[in-house]
C-alpha cells in the first residue's frame, strides 16, 4: 500500500539545484498530453486508480480463482470429496493425493476444492444480506432521524451487544442442535442467518453515519429546494455518495465471514458433515495433527489466502476511493 | 457534560433488558427436553423436574420467566444449574481468568499495535513500513483458531518453549501466548488504524502551525500530532477490551483455560440454559459499560464532543 | 528581540550589499510535481519588506501568494513542492542553505506567520492557553506559571476580553474573530520582527474584517514589526498597507507605493483588479470584469502569463516575457507597455 504524499511535513530541504533554470522561456516543455478531456465520476476515477495497483490484479486473480473453484469444483479435480477407502487412511501426499487423505482415506485436496465452495457460499451470501439489511436500515434511521432513528439505533444496538461467537453458538445452537441430521442448505441457511443476525448493526452504522454526513451536504439542501422528493433524494443523490464506505466494508467482510465460517465450524456449531468446508476440514483435523500436519495445512492454507485476498482486495478499493489520497 | 452522560446511560437501559430478553428467548426456546441428559443415563424423577419447573417458572409464559428471572438476577441470585451448583460461584471462579487473558491480550495488543503504527505513520514507505502493512495484512486474514493452534503446535509442542495448555490457576506469563493469539486481529487493526490517523493528521493545519511557530520536531509530532491521532485508536483499545472479555472461547478452548468462555460453551453444549444466560447477562452488561465508558473516555479526550 | 542575526549584517555590508533590509526574496522559483504534471507554482518572485512597514501582497487564488509565504516560513508541503532557484534572506542571511535547526529558531522569534482559518490552525484538544504559554515554555524556558502571566498579558493586547477566564477555553468556544485574535496573539509571543499574515480576514465578517485590520495596524505600529499582508481583496489593503507587490501566476506584475498604484496602475492586471471593484456611483451600469480565467499551473501561457485575458495584448506579448521594469524609485511594472499605460489619461 503505497502513499503518494509520504515525507515529512516538518522539513523544508534546501532548493535542489541553486541558480539553475534560470530563463524566462515558456513553461510548456516535456508536460505529458492531459491525459483524458472529459471529468471521470467518483466511482471512474476509482476504476482508474485500481487498475494501476498491483495489489488490486493479485487478489482479484485469487478471488476470480475461488470463485472458479466453488462454481466449478469438477474442473479442478476428478476426485470425489466423500467417498474414500480406509485403506488410504493418513496417508501422506503423493502422486495420487496431493494433499494426501484425512483419517476417513478421502482425499484432502478434492475436498479442499468442493469445500471452496460452502466457503465461499456462506460468505457472500452473508455478506449480501448483512450489506442489504443493515443498508437498508441504515439509510431508513438516518434519513428519518428523530424517533424513527432512536427506535432503529436502539434495535441496532441490542443486537450489536451480543458477543458475535457467544452470539453464534447460542443462536445455532437453539436453531440447530448437534446431531439433529438436517439437510446441507438448511444447515449452511442457518449459518448465513446467524452471521447476518450479529453483524447487520456494523453495516447499519457505517451506512447510518454516511447518510448523515451527506444529508447535511449542499448538494441535498439543493436538490431539496428544486423540488426533489425524498425517495429521489435518497435514491439518487444519497446512495451514490455512501457506497463506497460500504462498499470497502462489503468487501472485506466476505473476508471475514469466511474465517467466521470457519471458526464456527470448528467449534462444532457451524457447517457440519455431510457439507464439506474449509472449517470442518480444520475442526477435524485436530486431533491428528501431529501425525497428519497436512490435514491441517492445506485447507489453513487455502482459507488463510481467501482471505487475505478479500481484505486485501478491501484495502485496495478503499485506496481508490479515498478522496484524500488524490 | 453530566447530561450527557445521562442520556447515555438512560439509553443503555432498553438495551441491556432487549439483549439480555433475546438471548433468555434464544437459550430457553431450544426445542426438546430441557431436562434430557441431566440427571445422568436415567430419565430424571418427576419430583426434580417439579421443583425445577416451579422454581424457573418453566410453565409460565416467556416474557413471564424472564421477569422472574431478571428480578432474582438483580438480587444477585443467579440460580443454579440443573445439578446443583450454585451459577454466581461458577461465574465468579471462572471470570477472573478471563479479565487476566483479556488485559494481556490488551496489553500487547496495545504496545505492539501503536509502536508499529506510530513508527509507521511518521515514515511511510520504508522497509519497516511495508513490513508492517504485509504483516498485518496477513493477522487481520488468519483466524483466531488458526493461529492458535499454529502457535500451540509450533511453541508448545514442536519446539517446547510453552506449555501447550495454560494451568488451573492462569498465571500471567502463561497467558503471553494465549494473548498473543486473542489480540492478534486486533493488533493489526490498531497498528493500521494509527498508521492512518497519524498520516492523515500529519497533513493537518494545526501541525502546520506548530512547525510555523517553531516548536521542535519532537514536540510538534510527540505532543501536538500524537495527541489528535490517538483519539480513535484509544477509543478503539476501550471498546475492544470489552469485545476480548466476551469473545475469549476460541483462545480459551486452544489452550484450555478455566475461562467464563469454557463455562459458556460447555453450559450450551449440555443445555444448562440458565447458566448461559446468567453468563450472558454478566457479559453483556460488562460489554455496555465499557462501551459506556470508552464514550465518557472520548469526551475527555476530545472537548469538542463535551460541549455537545 | 532575537539579535542573534545583527552580527550577520556587516558581513552582508562587507560583500557589498545593502544592509538594513529586514525581509528578502530573490528570483524564488517553486515548482509542485503531481501525477498530472509539473506545476510552475512560483516563477522568479523577487519582493522585501523592512521594519515598521506594511507590503501586500495581492493576488487571485493560484497567483503564488500564499507558497511564497510558505517557502519563506519553511513548511512548503515537500514533497510535492519543490524549491528549484532564488533565495531568502533574513537580515541577509540566505534561509534556504540554512540547517533545519537555524530555520527553525527563526520560526517565532524572528519571523511569525498568521493563518487564514484558525479553526484549523489551532490545536482542538489544547486550550487556548496552553498554546499560547507553550511558545514561552518551550522556546525561552519560563515557568508554568510565568508562562500563563504571560500569555494573559498577549490576550489582554489582542484585546479579547475576560482574558483570564478564557485562557482555559479552546479554539472552538471562541468566535471567528475572536479566534483569529487568539493567533494573532500566538504568533507574536516571541516578539517577531517580521509577521507574516495569509488572507487573516478572509473567513471573517467585513465588520470583525475591519476590526482585524486595525489590530494588526496597531500592533505592527507598536512593535516595529514588518508586515506582509497576503490577500486578494483590494478593499482590506488600502488602508494598511505600505506598498503593494500584485502576483499574477507565480510571478509579481506589479509593484508600488500604494497610493501610486491606486492612483495610476501600471500594468492591465492591476487596472482591471481596480476597475472591476463595483462602484455606487457607477449604479445601473454594467459591472466591468476581466473575461478568462486564471491559468493552470501545469500549463501556464507562453511568453506574458496575462495575455490572454488582456485588453490591451499586442503580438509581442506571446513571444516575449516582459521582465519586471523599474518605472521609478518605488515602482516596478512586467508590461511591455508599462509606461504608455502610466502616462496615458
Amino acid at each position: 500500500m503505497s502513499d503518494p504524499t509520504s515525507g515529512s511535513l516538518v522539513t523544508t530541504p534546501p532548493p535542489e539545484q541553486p541558480g539553475i533554470v534560470a530563463d524566462t522561456a515558456p513553461v510548456d516543455a516535456g508536460l505529458p498530453k492531459a491525459k483524458r478531456d472529459k471529468p471521470r465520476g467518483l466511482l471512474g476515477d476509482a476504476w482508474y486508480d485500481l487498475r494501476r495497483k498491483p495489489l488490486f490484479w493479485i487478489s482479484a486473480g485469487f478471488i476470480t480463482l475461488f470463485v472458479l473453484i466453488a462454481a466449478f469444483p469438477f474442473l479442478f479435480t476428478s476426485g470425489s470429496p466423500t467417498s474414500g477407502s480406509l485403506s488410504r487412511s493418513l496417508e501422506g501426499p503423493g502422486s495420487s493425493g496431493w494433499f494426501g487423505y484425512d483419517i476417513q482415506g478421502q482425499d484432502i485436496y478434492s475436498r479442499v476444492i468442493y469445500g471452496a465452495r460452502a466457503s465461499i457460499l456462506v460468505a457472500v451470501s452473508a455478506t449480501l444480506g448483512t450489506v442489504l439489511l443493515g443498508g437498508l436500515v441504515g439509510v431508513i434511521a438516518g434519513f428519518r432521524g428523530g424517533w424513527v432513528d432512536a427506535l432503529l439505533s436502539r434495535i441496532a444496538d441490542v443486537f450489536f451487544g451480543i458477543p458475535f461467537v457467544l452470539g453464534a453458538i447460542v443462536i445455532l445452537f437453539s436453531l440447530n442442535p448437534r446431531g439433529a441430521g438436517s439437510n446441507e442448505w438448511k444447515i449452511m441457511g442457518l449459518v448465513i442467518l446467524a452471521l447476518v443476525m450479529l453483524t447487520w448493526p456494523v453495516a447499519m452504522r457505517i451506512m447510518r453515519s454516511s447518510v448523515l454526513a451527506a444529508k447535511q451536504a449542499d448538494y441535498v439542501v439543493a436538490a431539496r429546494a428544486m423540488g426533489a422528493s425524498n425517495t429521489r433524494i435518497i435514491f439518487k443523490h444519497l446512495i451514490p455518495n455512501c457506497l463506497a464506505p460500504v462498499l470497502v466494508y462489503s468487501t472485506i467482510l466476505v473476508g471475514a465471514y469466511i474465517g467466521a465460517e470457519a471458526t464456527l465450524s470448528f467449534l462444532g456449531v457451524g457447517l457440519q458433515s455431510p457439507v464439506v468446508s474449509w472449517g470442518v476440514m480444520i475442526s477435524d483435523s485436530q486431533q491428528y495433527i501431529r501425525v497428519a500436519p497436512y490435514w491441517l495445512l492445506f485447507p489453513s492454507a487455502f482459507l488463510v489466502t481467501a482471505v487475505l485476498s478479500f481484505v486485501m482486495l478491501g484495502e485496495a478499493v478503499r485506496e481508490a476511493l479515498d478522496p484524500k489520497l488524490r | 457534560m453530566g447530561r450527557y452522560v445521562l442520556r447515555r446511560l438512560l439509553q443503555l437501559i432498553p438495551v441491556f433488558f432487549g439483549t439480555t430478553l433475546l438471548i433468555y428467548w434464544l437459550v430457553w426456546s431450544v426445542p426438546g427436553d430441557p431436562f434430557a441428559g441431566k440427571c445422568g443415563e436415567r430419565a430424571c424423577p418427576d419430583s426434580y423436574i417439579q421443583f425445577m419447573t416451579e422454581k424457573y417458572h418453566l410453565d409460565d409464559p416467556l416474557p413471564v420467566q424472564y421477569i422472574y428471572y431478571m428480578g432474582h438476577l438483580l438480587t444477585g441470585d443467579f440460580g443454579q444449574t440443573f445439578g446443583g451448583r450454585d451459577i454466581s460461584e461458577i461465574i465468579s471462579q471462572a471470570y477472573p481468568n478471563t479479565l487476566k487473558l483479556a488485559l494481556v491480550g490488551l496489553t500487547i495488543e496495545a504496545i505492539i499495535g501503536l509502536t508499529a503504527g506510530i513508527l509507521t505513520g511518521l515514515r511511510r514507505n520504508g522497509f519497516l513500513d511495508n513490513l508492517v502493512l504485509v504483516s498485518t495484512l496477513f493477522l487481520l486474514a488468519i483466524p483466531t483458531f488458526v493461529s492458535g493452534f499454529l502457535l500451540q503446535f509450533i511453541l508448545g509442542v514442536q519446539i517446547g518453549i510453552i506449555n501447550p495448555t495454560v494451568s488451573a490457576d492462569a498465571p500471567f506469563s502463561e497467558l503471553i501466548v494465549p494473548g498473543f493469539v486473542l489480540a492478534s486481529v486486533s493488533m493489526a487493526y490498531v497498528a493500521r488504524l494509527t498508521r492512518t490517523s497519524i498520516a492523515e493528521n500529519s497533513r493537518s493545519d494545526y501541525v502546520r502551525t506548530a512547525v510555523a511557530k517553531g516548536l521542535p520536531q519532537r514536540r510538534v509530532v510527540g505532543v501536538h500530532l500524537l495527541r489528535n491521532s490517538l483519539i480513535p485508536v484509544i477509543t478503539f483499545l476501550g471498546t475492544d477490551l470489552g469485545a476480548l472479555m466476551g469473545g475469549a472461547i476460541v483462545t480459551e478452548g486452544i489452550f484450555s483455560i478455566n475461562g467464563i468462555g469454557r463455562e459458556v460453551y460447555r453450559a450450551i453444549v449440555t443445555k444448562e440454559s440458565a447458566t448461559v444466560v446468567g453468563i450472558v447477562v454478566v457479559l453483556v452488561m460488562v460489554y455496555l459499560l465499557m462501551n459506556l465508558l470508552v464514550d465518557l473516555l472520548y469526551a475527555a479526550l476530545d472537548p469538542r464532543i463535551r460541549y455537545e | 528581540m532575537s539579535n542573534v542575526y545583527v552580527a550577520d549584517q556587516p558581513e552582508a555590508a562587507r560583500e557589498g550589499r545593502p544592509s538594513g533590509r529586514l525581509l528578502e526574496v530573490e528570483d524564488l522559483r517553486v515548482e509542485f510535481r503531481t501525477r498530472d504534471g509539473v506545476a510552475k507554482v512560483i516563477n522568479g518572485v523577487t519582493y522585501h519588506v523592512d521594519a515598521g512597514e506594511t507590503l501586500a501582497v495581492l493576488g487571485e487564488s493560484g497567483s503564488g501568494k500564499s507558497v511564497t509565504a510558505q517557502t519563506i516560513m519553511g513548511i512548503l508541503d515537500t514533497p510535492p513542492g519543490f524549491v528549484t532557484g532564488g533565495e531568502v534572506r533574513f537580515h541577509g542571511k540566505d534561509m534556504l542553505k540554512m540547517s533545519g535547526e537555524e530555520r527553525r529558531r527563526i520560526r517565532g522569534e524572528g519571523i511569525a506567520m498568521v493563518f487564514q482559518d484558525a479553526l484549523s490552525a489551532l490545536n482542538p484538544v489544547f486550550t487556548v492557553g496552553f498554546q499560547i504559554a507553550e511558545q514561552f515554555r518551550i522556546r525561552r524556558g519560563m515557568s508554568r506559571r510565568d508562562a500563563k502571566k504571560r500569555a494573559v498579558e498577549m490576550l489582554d493586547q489582542v484585546k479579547i476580553p475576560n482574558a483570564q477566564q478564557r485562557l482555559n477555553e479552546y479554539p472552538h468556544q471562541f468566535s471567528g474573530g475572536m479566534r483569529q485574535r487568539v493567533m494573532i496573539a500566538m504568533s507574536l509571543a516571541l516578539d517577531p520582527e517580521v509577521l507574516i499574515a495569509d488572507e487573516p480576514t478572509t473567513a471573517l465578517d467585513v465588520t470583525v474584517q475591519a476590526q482585524i485590520m486595525d489590530l494588526l495596524a496597531d500592533l505592527q505600529r507598536e512593535r516595529h514589526m514588518g508586515l506582509i499582508l497576503i490577500t486578494h481583496d483590494l478593499g482590506v489593503v488600502a488602508d494598511v498597507a505600505d506598498r503593494i507587490a500584485v502576483m499574477y501566476a507565480g510571478r509579481i506584475v506589479e509593484e508600488g507605493d500604494v497610493h501610486e498604484l491606486y492612483a495610476k496602475p501600471a500594468h492591465p492586471y492591476t487596472l482591471g483588479l481596480l476597475e472591476s471593484i463595483p462602484r455606487i456611483d457607477e449604479k445601473g451600469q454594467q459591472l466591468r470584469t476581466i473575461r478568462g480565467l486564471p491559468p493552470s499551473l501545469l500549463n501556464i501561457p507562453s511568453g506574458c502569463p496575462f495575455h490572454p485575458r488582456c485588453p490591451m495584448a499586442q503580438p509581442i506579448c506571446p513571444e516575449k516575457v516582459p521582465p519586471l521594469l523599474q518605472l521609478g524609485p518605488t515602482r516596478a511594472s512586467a508590461c511591455h507597455f508599462a509606461e504608455e499605460l502610466v502616462q496615458r489619461d
